[in-house]
């Protein structure tokens, strides 16, 4: 079974984002990119299922600027087998992501789908969802745990409530939460292997889709930033300050 | 054209956030809400008695208690004509199901929405809440999920709509809904609470991790976690607060041994009053922090404990 993979490039979970001062966007120009953490998590699922022989190739694609076969890179030190990379410069919104997946995923006929819930960037936790829907697939979305059982995979998913496991018939959409694994770090050697690796490139018009985003952004504002308040002396002052003050209990 | 909210219910009545979802579109137009698997109709006249909803339509089949996402998208996508706007909170179930629905009418679906300018034009947080973006859509329909935490929700009583029967999802061929396993607490819900107390990896432990819950009961408030607590073990996954977990604003949070990473502020600093204890002075929670208490957690939690159980 082949195992379809993403990485979205993004900036860094570490950096702290500063909003442009013309308020049309965030600044990403020099600041450290990576792969997108919960994509990491999809791409880790793969190779464990690689591993345990569930998995017999793992195609992973990332749809972005030209740098972003840098992400491409790392997934394939994590034992990706190759990489297809979607190059496009402008936004393009998860829609269009699941549209460029959804024409790969014709060619290529996975069995299995992982992506990560959602990106650390637009916060979006649309794109696995609504590839789904585009392919007419199951989905099993916000998993914890992935069970494959031949015809079927059984996934444990994060909810509101605790925990839910639905069963979903293969092929299928799975987006990771953060708890379904621990992803590795490449070692030196493979990332020595990865760049033997295959990177395709094509492009959104090579794939049929239209990459024109429907949203217009009008602005990005930073939010109002709290102040920081007053350290108490004591667990007594706390709570006269809680009763008398803020007048909350 | 009236707008449609794929509503949560627990049998009884709607969920808070689903009423923050009414009052977030309510300037938009009349509102009709859908309510789907067990005990939907039960909720019904609960969800009719909400401020703002014009119908209520019920799609309750006894053989699918759960109806699967698959089968509901494609319900929704159905009713889709008669709406200018497809809504739902964004919660678990909201954000499972909203992005199918949203694909499947060719439409960008705009997520999170927090604040509401006009029939096209929604103010979403990105970046874990660190920018807040404006965006305008150009899609016909618009399909979107609110995030309770930025509308206050919309009165319980007052509305005298009508409700309807329609026809359910029924099950669908793609995927089958085998069991939950429910964390089933008297505590409030952690996401409309009005004081959360939530506690961090310096806990240390799960038993340790009930010295939250003894506070917590002490002001009646719902227990949350920060991403490193649940990733130990002290608390379920259902807990964490931050950027990919539940986003609350309580009038009262209160952070126990969390140092504040921004993927926990994300979460949690709409709060109208935060409280911190921790014992590095230097942690950035102290930075949104109203009120501070450098110390020992193991020895303040239970002095504060025992002075709120005091009158």
């Amino acid at each position: 079974m082949k195992v379809l993979v993403t990485a979205k490039r993004v900036v860094d979970y570490n950096v702290k984002i500063r909003v442009k001062a013309d308020h049309t966007g965030v600044e990403t120009a020099n600041v450290k990119m990576s792969v997108n953490p919960f994509d990491e998590i999809a791409i880790e699922e793969a190779v464990r299922l690689k591993e345990k022989g569930a998995a017999t190739e793992i195609i992973v694609v990332s749809a972005g600027p030209a740098a972003a076969s840098e992400q491409i890179r790392t997934a394939l030190a994590m034992g990706a087998d190759r990489g297809i990379l979607v190059q496009h410069d402008g936004v393009l919104e998860p829609l269009v992501v699941a549209k460029l997946l959804a024409a790969i995923i014709a060619k290529e006929a996975p069995g299995l789908v992982i992506l990560g819930k959602q990106a650390i960037d637009d916060d979006m936790n649309a794109t696995g969802q609504m590839l789904a829907g585009l392919l007419g697939w199951a989905q099993g979305t916000f998993a914890s745990k992935i069970e494959m059982k031949g015809e079927t995979a059984v996934v444990t998913r994060e909810v509101d409530g605790g925990l839910e496991t639905v069963e979903v018939k293969l092929p299928a959409i799975i987006t990771t939460d953060l708890r379904l694994n621990e992803p590795r770090y490449a070692s030196l050697p493979n990332i020595m292997k990865a760049r033997k690796k295959t990177i395709d490139t094509m492009t959104p018009a090579d794939l049929g889709v239209d990459p024109t985003p429907r949203l217009t952004v009008l602005k990005v504002e930073e939010p109002p930033t709290r102040k920081a308040g007053v350290k108490v002396g004591s667990v007594q002052e706390l709570v006269e300050k809680l009763r008398g003050e803020a007048k909350v209990i | 054209m009236s707008i449609l909210i794929v509503a949560d219910h627990d049998g009884t009545g709607l969920s808070q956030p689903s009423r923050s979802a009414v009052a977030a579109l309510a300037g938009l137009g009349p509102i009709h809400l859908l309510l789907t698997g067990a005990n939907a109709a039960a909720a019904a006249p609960a969800a009719a008695a909400v401020s703002g909803v014009e119908a209520v339509l019920v799609a309750e089949d006894a053989a699918t208690a759960v109806p699967a996402v698959e089968a509901v998208a494609a319900m929704v996508v159905g009713m889709a004509g008669n709406y200018s706007h497809i809504a739902a909170p964004a919660s678990a179930a909201g954000k499972n199901l909203m992005p199918r629905v949203a694909a499947l009418l060719d439409v960008q679906q705009i997520s999170e929405v927090a604040g509401v300018i006009d029939a096209d034009t929604f103010v979403r947080p990105i970046y874990a809440g660190n920018a807040l973006a404006t965006v305008k859509t150009s899609d016909a329909k618009k399909v979107l999920t609110i995030r309770a935490a930025s509308f206050d929700a919309a009165p319980a009583t007052g509305g005298a709509a009508r409700i309807e029967t329609i026809a359910a999802s029924g099950a669908s061929p793609l995927s089958t809904f085998l069991g939950s396993e429910g964390v089933k607490s008297e505590r409030p819900d952690l996401t409309s609470a009005r004081i959360v107390v939530s506690g961090g990896r310096a806990l240390g432990s799960s038993e340790n991790f009930h010295l939250i819950d003894a506070l917590a009961d002490t002001l009646g408030a719902a227990v949350g976690a920060s991403r490193a607590a649940v990733d130990s073990g002290y608390a379920p996954n259902d807990h964490q607060v931050g950027q990919t977990g539940k986003i609350v604003a309580p009038e009262l949070y209160i952070a126990v041994g969390i140092s504040g990473a921004i993927q926990h502020l994300a979460g949690m600093k709409d709060s109208k009053f935060i409280v911190a204890i921790n014992k590095d002075e230097e942690a950035p929670i102290f930075q949104v922090a109203d009120y501070g208490l450098v110390g020992d957690l193991f020895a303040l939690v239970p002095e504060l404990t025992a002075a709120l159980a005091k009158p």
